[in-house]
């Protein structure tokens, strides 16, 4: 945590991140009465980072530079409410999907605690408890082409996890099989149970994925970009069959995403994460209708609809100049300070933390503290190169 | 915005009152060992100078190959069997190969959307532009290697950085350094091949913009071929929806997005996320597009579409035009007045169901509404 300094006035940033990721239950008037959070949060991660050594030349060997670190999660506090998608959103480099391996558990957190169910499963790892966290916790990856053995059939790919695991007996194997084909929409299952992956379209595929995390009766699923590979005519079937099977299953999503129209339309809550940190947080309808970090409200601004522009539309877009920094040198202060259209002397030098700005949202921004809203910007005078 | 604005002289038979390009009933099949894929089966269209034409559409729809077929960079299997593709009036589909390569790179480029699989990777950028300008418009080294620089600038791309390989370059940088690729020998028409499609929004902002820009500080003329709707809402004038090989319909951006007549464009519209509508109303086109090898007769979009009638099935609708747009579907015969038709029976399948219920006092575990 050194390396990130955080100024948080009142409390140290494991001891009480509630109040910035998710304000605490007494000062949370969004409608819906959530409960408080202690029997409303499923996964809870706090203060979690992970940072990459930069592997060093032989030259920097030599003159003893000090070796970098890539910090590709930077800090970051995010509960997962029961039952909710969380979006999680952010171009390339941002840290979602690297979030997301270390919610899985596929990457090792450098600091930081993580618990699921109220349980700390921080240093799980190798053991039989990782196996069962394993279990509740499952991954839907991004390309179905990839993800399945084109020589497997599809029940080979579904059924490999309870065989890895050694759940029940092959009777009891095979129905669980069945069973997560139908869920997944792939029905009769037993058409589908011996074909190859070529012999689905795309979007079956996909539900051959959903069916292969489905199949060990998880808690928690993270979606990373589940749908951009496919058209939008199927895109809209999968987003059904996975809130449909949100309500039947008792699932939890977090949902990741570089597209924020796409979170729009299928999250609850979204997290906008820039460059290893959330810059956002909050329900759907107020992060996107109105953003309260200058990042997110650029993003809103440049994100695509199918309605062509009117000229007041294409002059209020803010298109960001250059591009995200590498995560090896981070800007001092607000990391998003070099691109930010507002940046004032403060930025330049204190990085702000979450501020809640009611309604259940926080924003990491200066501008945002004391829940005030982004001054108007001036229309762009035309085209911004880089 | 005039073709005057561009440093080379057209090509001898050129026809200059002609429109820059007029595609006619083209149709390409690929064979298939003993079948035949019948990827693009009658399109026609128009390009005049200086206009942005988007061409949108499904996977498998064909958009790719009509645009592959003007300039025929066509994989082996595949071959134009009818129509006409007249550049200046010049029919290129009955030119041979050879004569052909004079149009590509000089009169039309394409932009393809991995930069870093189209980019040579073992080739510094500044030579990747150079070797255009010496092969084709035969300049010499020192003058190509300037104008070189010249394009990289254009594109936004600081001209210290031509010494670069492509994996030094970001993703952006190196779709900058296709679009400088495409516009080295000064060509009539850009063929954009989704060209923003793997970029982050932010990035391909700051590229569609820049498209927006080069069109008019050169006269551009764009095609872009992209199954982004998004995209071309906000580049391009006319937009040409296909489906299954075939037009749909094809107009104004303005009109074919905003008052959508065919059922096919209406759905895809319906389907795509929008950040500006509400929440989960996203809609679904029930079935997928037909197999291309056997068609179905009459209207393509007929097994999946919520107006289906009789005729749909039997009859290959015609393109009727009205005002600003040209629309192939019985629901609008040739001498009806064309006022959309959007309501879809109350009973059809894939009539616009919210993709969950408006969430209830209760979040969030209500079911989901289908």
């Amino acid at each position: 945590m050194s390396a990130n300094p955080m100024p948080n006035g009142d409390a140290t940033p494991s001891a009480d991140p509630a109040l910035r990721a998710d304000p605490a239950p007494g000062t949370d008037p969004a409608p819906g009465g959530d409960p408080a959070p202690s029997g409303d949060e499923i996964l809870r991660l706090e203060g979690l980072e992970v940072h990459f050594p930069v592997r060093g030349g032989l030259l920097d060997a030599i003159l003893k530079r000090p070796r970098g670190v890539v910090r590709a999660v930077d800090g970051i506090d995010l509960t997962l409410r029961r039952g909710e998608v969380l979006g999680l959103v952010g171009e390339s480099g941002s840290g979602k999907t690297t979030t997301g391996r270390v919610v899985v558990k596929l990457t090792r957190q450098t600091a930081g605690r993580m618990s699921l169910d109220g349980k700390d499963v921080s240093d799980l790892w190798g053991s039989r408890a990782l196996r069962d966290y394993r279990r509740r916790v499952q991954l839907i990856f991004q390309d179905p082409y990839e993800t399945l053995n084109p020589k497997h059939t599809i029940r080979e790919f579904v059924m490999e996890p309870l065989l890895v695991n050694g759940i029940g007996t092959p009777a009891e194997r095979e129905s669980r099989v069945v069973d997560a084909l139908e869920a997944a929409g792939l029905r009769p299952a037993r058409d589908f149970a011996g074909r190859y992956p070529h012999e689905l379209s795309g979007g079956q595929r996909q539900r051959v994925v959903i069916a292969g995390a489905l199949v060990m009766g998880p808690q928690v699923i993270v979606a990373d970009e589940p749908v951009s590979m496919l058209d939008v005519s199927i895109r809209t079937e999968l987003l059904r069959l996975m809130l449909d099977l949100r309500a039947e299953r008792d699932l939890t999503y977090l949902f990741i995403t570089h597209d924020l129209s796409l979170a729009w339309v299928i999250a609850d809550r979204i997290a906008v994460m820039y460059l290893g940190k959330i810059m956002e947080i909050g329900p759907a309808e107020q992060v996107i209708r109105a953003p309260h970090n200058p990042y997110t409200q650029a993003l809103v601004s440049v994100s695509p609809t199918p309605e062509p522009p009117t000229m007041g539309e294409r002059a209020k877009r803010t298109i960001l100049v250059g591009e995200t920094p590498d995560a090896a040198n981070v800007p001092v202060g607000c990391r998003f300070n070099p691109r930010c259209p507002y940046v004032f002397d403060r930025c330049r030098v204190e990085e702000p933390p979450l501020f809640d700005v009611g309604g259940g949202q926080s924003a990491a921004c200066w501008l945002a503290e004391g829940g005030r809203e982004l001054p108007v910007l001036p229309p762009r005078p035309g085209t911004v190169p880089a | 915005m005039t073709v005057a604005s561009r440093r080379q002289s057209l090509p001898k038979l050129a026809d200059p009152s002609a429109p820059l390009l007029v595609v006619e009933d083209l149709k390409t099949h690929f064979s298939l060992g003993a079948e035949t894929v019948h990827a693009v089966d009658g399109i026609s269209f128009t390009l005049n100078h200086g206009e942005a034409l988007g061409i949108a559409g499904e996977s498998g729809c064909g958009k790719t190959t009509t645009a592959l077929s003007l300039i025929r960079l066509l994989p082996s299997n595949a071959s134009i069997v009818d129509g006409s593709v007249r550049l200046y009036g010049i029919d290129l589909v009955t030119k041979s190969a050879n004569a052909l390569r004079r149009y590509r790179w000089r009169e039309v480029s394409i932009v393809f959307q991995g930069a870093m699989n189209a980019l040579n990777p073992v080739h510094r950028l500044r030579d990747q532009i150079v070797e255009p300008l010496t092969e084709r418009l035969g300049m010499s080294e020192k003058e190509a290697r300037k104008r070189a620089g010249e394009l990289l600038e254009l594109v936004g791309i600081p001209k210290k950085r031509g010494g670069a390989y492509p994996h030094e370059l970001s993703g952006g940088m190196r779709q900058r350094a296709m679009i400088a690729m495409a516009l080295a020998c000064d060509p009539a028409i850009v063929i954009g091949d989704e060209p923003t499609t793997a970029l982050d929004v932010m990035i391909q902002a700051q590229i569609l913009a820049l498209l927006e820009d080069l069109r008019h500080k050169l006269g551009l003329s764009l095609i872009l071929i992209t199954h982004d709707l998004s995209v071309i809402a906000e580049t391009c004038d006319r937009v040409l929806i296909m489906y299954a090989g075939r037009v749909a319909e094809e107009g104004t951006v303005d009109e074919v997005f905003r008052r959508p007549r065919h059922p096919y464009t209406q759905k895809l519209l319906a389907a795509f996320p929008n950040i500006r509508a509400d929440r989960r109303t996203l809609d679904v086109i029930p079935g997928s597009p037909p197999d291309l090898r056997h068609p179905p007769p009459g209207c393509r979009f007929a097994p999946r579409c919520p107006f289906a009638m009789e005729v749909c099935t039997e009859v290959v609708p015609p393109e009727v035009t009205f005002g600003q747009v040209r629309v192939a579907c019985h629901l609008y015969p040739p001498g009806s007045d064309g006022v959309q038709v959007t309501t879809a029976p109350p009973n059809a399948i894939g009539a616009t169901v919210p993709l969950v219920e408006p969430p209830p006092a209760e979040p969030p575990l209500e079911v989901a509404g289908g």
